[in-house]
């Protein structure tokens, strides 16, 4: 495989790169959508973080179980009295646009069938991304079917699969990050719903910041190994701050009283359900553990709020008001400026 | 001698020169659009391409082509003899290290473009049959016409945007650049080319950051063809001229009033080396501005309409008709079925059918293949499902903005619009929207699911002038029948007074252009397209009332209809759907 362009080399796009470290230091957030214009470094991002984050112990099945969390295990595995174990990356699975369903959620074998006579399960894309990223460029171009079907498995952490005789359940603890560009073509508004934190991601419009984005990857695409070298000990220190802010992550308080100010924006903003809360919630107490910070504060909620509301605001198609503006105005007179 | 255009001069200049670039390093740059209709410069400067990338092998690829064949997928007839799964590893990997030619790219849809793009990004391809290493250059053959495009995520990706419909051949036979080659990769680039062109590609709006890479990497080629090794000032004007300037949205800022026509006149000047002969280096600021005077002269002229017509419908995504809905009938929607075929493209093999239709012939294959166990299935066998699927609903909205009809009624037409716009965002279905006015109709957006640009371009609807409505019924008519055959279902929606004022021709004669506007009218009937006719009049029963039966459209006169009736109607004429 080609070499991986170094997260921290990544210019710009802080908004961005703040949200995928928080879905690496707390899962439960749920995904991240990142929309907006190209060649912003959507994907360069998302790539780069599965070189960033620490490898994982997993067993030797194919869903690569975590041999300390027998809840999470697939039913082989948690059958199986010794588990043999290995070092692997974080799974980061792209889903190409043309996938289909059977690629994704996994389908008979076909050949065992038809040359063994035997009923066997062959895992799809959703398997091989346990535990780890699933990526899916274009999202917006994605079939809805495909989309749905992904979502319900983020959700649930697992992937049921009855079909053609077959009834599978394995772990599916994913993280869903769908990149897209709105002038393409929208996402359902229920399904923008399901993605924990969304980005909006535009190109950068002063000069020294293209100058230093073109030079870093200019550097990069000549001396690929080079590049990577100089960036190497910024890439630890930042694993090593992830890998501190999932230990600390419990033990980060979050006071009722921001519980109340969370509550408080969501009914102000009119967003529906409790998702939103939760997600803002999470967010922004991951912030506070990467942050090295032992309680969750306002500042933190106030950080957050744009990237786990701002989707999920019930839209007026004719309203042209940004939603960022939205949530800028509701934090300032919710939360105070 | 004959006078040569300055224009096409340059032009093939510049054409020969990205050839040559190109051919230093073409996974590189990516590739480059070769837009135009085929011919004698194309074929041209293909040759120059394939002579200077020597031992390079060239795929070709229609727009056609299925994604199971782009990215891999199971080899059906390897399969079926060896009885194990043979994976076919796809165009995309069997071009590694060559170069894939494109034809026809603007009718490639979006799905394989961002298949193709992904490839591209990533150098590798994910397919079916496993990852395997693709590193290709991608020369696309755009022969689009007007709005029809190479999807601007392919374009993006490559360096060079030509215009080969009006150029000669380059004639790059003496030309050697195995030094070059060499040379290439030790080109060193001062900071203040790259600031330069870094601010270059901003004045010119354009929003990416790959096009400012690909330029860099230009000028570094430039340099060491030029056997240098160092980039210099010559280079950066002739990178911003090959690549920047044809992704220009907007002229540089101070620039826009300037007229287009007094461009070509001082042109010779301004592109003669020797025109800035003060020596001392110029400052990242300075640079900009010689670049963008360069830039400016490579500017095709009238570009100024084209921009800002573009602005109104930035960067959409043109592509193929029906990009996406194409096919989907073999994926999704309820089971209806199965029939003979090819798990291919999508399509889901019907295990059990399947199966069921080897049964009979098991004794006599056995008895030719002794020795393989399991069921011999022969490709004959394969069924797959079929689904039937709601199709897509297209509506096209034909808006009146004469002089006639927009002082009364616009403001309720766009407020009918806007409403059923909102209803069409929630049913998933595209819009697309002409207006008509003064001599012409113009295609405002084409079809799109993006609610943000249907309500963009009806805010910056102008108003005034004729009424060239038979045009307009033209416009619409071609529009319609691009959805169908994309296999979507189109709707038309006219909202005007039927007054119509210009003729087919463009002369101003009133009875000649409603006679016209009938004729076209009958057309769309005779297609056997939906219709609908609000007409924008205060007396019903006037000449939008006599084309609406023309048509055989559904007539709705719009002083008895509010905004809500209208979308109410369009909703249910939608419902009413093949």
């Amino acid at each position: 495989m080609s070499a991986r362009y170094p997260f921290s080399a990544i210019a710009g796009q802080d908004e961005l790169k703040q949200a995928l470290l928080l879905t690496a230091v707390d899962p439960l957030i749920g995904g991240l959508l990142a929309f907006g214009d190209r060649g912003t470094g959507k994907s360069t991002a998302v790539r780069a973080l599965a070189a960033l984050l620490p490898e994982i112990k997993a067993t030797t099945c194919a869903y690569h179980c975590d041999p300390d969390s027998p809840g999470t295990m697939c039913d082989s595995c948690r059958s199986a009295k010794t588990h043999k174990t290995r070092k692997m990356p974080i799974p980061v699975v792209d889903l190409p646009l043309g996938a289909t369903e059977d690629r994704v959620i996994g389908a008979l074998n076909l050949e065992r069938a038809l040359s063994h006579g035997e009923k066997t399960f062959e895992p799809g894309l959703l398997a091989q991304a346990n535990r780890g990223y699933l990526y899916v460029d274009e999202v917006n171009l994605l079939e809805d079917h495909i989309v749905d079907l992904l979502l319900d498995v983020a959700a649930s952490g697992e992937n049921v699969v009855e079909r053609e005789g077959l009834s599978v359940r394995h772990p599916a603890r994913v993280v869903l990050v769908g990149s897209g560009n709105p002038e393409e073509g929208e996402l359902r508004p229920q399904l923008l719903d399901r993605f924990g934190l969304s980005v909006e991601v535009r190109t950068p419009t002063d000069v020294s910041t293209w100058v230093e984005i073109v030079k870093r990857r200019d550097s990069f695409e000549r001396d690929p190994d080079g590049f990577t070298a100089l960036w190497a000990a910024q890439e630890d220190q930042t694993r090593k701050r992830i890998v501190k802010a999932r230990k600390s992550l419990n033990s980060v308080s979050v006071a009722d009283a921001i519980l109340e100010r969370a509550a408080a924006l969501c009914i102000h903003l009119k967003t529906d359900g409790l998702r939103g809360q939760l997600t803002l919630m999470r967010a922004a107490r991951a912030l506070a553990a990467f942050e090295g910070a032992k309680e969750t504060t306002e500042v933190h909620l106030k950080r957050m709020a744009g990237p786990a509301l701002r989707h999920r605001l019930r839209r007026n198609p004719l309203d042209e008001t940004g939603s960022t503006t939205r949530i800028d105005r509701a934090v300032a007179e919710v939360l105070g400026a | 001698m004959k006078r040569e255009d300055p224009a096409r001069l340059m032009r093939t200049a510049d054409a020969a020169l990205a050839c040559a670039l190109l051919a230093i390093d073409p996974i590189g740059f990516g590739g480059a659009v070769l837009r135009g209709p085929g011919g004698p410069a194309r074929d041209g400067w293909l040759a120059s391409l394939r002579n200077l990338v020597g031992d390079r092998k060239i795929f070709r690829v229609p727009p056609h082509v299925g994604i199971d064949r782009l990215v891999g997928g199971i080899d059906v007839a390897a399969t079926l003899k060896s009885g194990t799964p043979r994976h076919d590893k796809g165009l995309l990997a069997e071009a590694d290290t060559g170069i894939l030619l494109l034809t026809s790219s603007e009718r490639l849809t979006l799905e394989k473009a961002a298949l193709l793009a992904a490839a591209m990004d990533r150098g590798e391809v994910n397919g079916a049959g496993g990852t395997h290493p693709a590193r290709f250059a991608l020369i696309a053959c755009d022969e689009g016409i007007d709005d029809e495009r190479t999807p601007s995520i392919l374009s993006e990706r490559v360096a060079f945007l030509l215009d080969t419909g009006d150029c000669d051949p380059p004639d790059l036979a003496e030309l050697d650049i195995s030094t070059s080659c060499v040379q290439f990769a030790s080109v060193s680039l001062p900071d203040r080319i790259i600031e330069g062109l870094c601010q270059t590609a901003l004045a010119l709006g354009i929003g990416s950051v790959r096009p400012a890479l690909l330029s860099l990497k230009t000028a570094r080629a430039c340099a060491a063809l030029d056997g240098r090794d160092e980039a210099n000032d010559d280079d950066a004007t002739a990178a911003a001229r090959l690549v920047l300037a044809p992704r220009a949205t907007q002229f540089p800022a101070g620039e826009a009033d300037e007229p287009a026509d007094s461009e070509p006149q001082d042109q010779d000047q301004q592109s003669s080396p020797d025109a800035e002969d003060e020596k001392d280096t110029p400052s990242p600021q300075e640079l900009s501005e010689i670049l963008l005077e360069s830039v400016k002269t490579s500017l095709p002229v009238g570009l100024l309409a084209a921009l800002e017509k573009d602005l109104r419908q930035k960067q959409a995504p043109k592509s193929g008709a029906g990009a996406i809905s194409a096919q989907t009938g073999l994926k999704r929607g309820r089971p209806a079925g199965t029939r003979q075929g090819e798990p291919k493209n999508g399509a889901r093999l019907s295990l059990i059918d399947t199966l069921r239709a080897a049964a009979p012939w098991q004794p006599l294959r056995k008895r030719d293949a002794p020795g393989r166990a399991g069921v011999l299935v022969a490709r004959e066998d394969f069924r797959i499902s079929r689904y039937k699927q709601k199709r897509e609903t297209t509506a096209i909205f034909v808006v009146d903005a004469s002089g006639s009809s927009a002082i009364h009624r616009m403001a309720e037409a766009k407020g009918a619009v806007e409403l059923i716009l909102a209803d069409c965002y929630v049913r998933r279905d595209q819009t697309a929207l002409i207006a008509f006015r003064g001599r012409k109709a113009e295609v405002l957006l084409p079809p799109t699911r993006s609610l943000q640009r249907a309500k963009r371009s009806l805010a910056d609807l102008p108003g005034g002038g004729g009424t060239p409505l038979c045009a307009a019924i033209e416009s619409a008519f071609t529009i319609a029948d691009q959805v169908r055959r994309g296999g979507g279902t189109p709707l038309i929606v006219f909202l005007t007074d039927g007054r119509a004022n210009i003729a087919r021709d463009g002369t101003a004669d009133r009875p000649m252009a409603l006679r016209d506007a009938e004729n076209a009218a009958r057309g769309l009937k005779l297609a056997g397209l939906r219709t609908l006719m609000i007409d924008l009049s205060d007396a019903r029963g006037g000449p939008a009332r006599k084309i609406a039966d023309e048509m055989g459209a559904s007539y709705l006169p719009l002083p008895h209809a509010d905004s809500a009736m209208i979308s109410k109607s369009v909703g249910t004429a939608m419902k009413v759907r093949g």
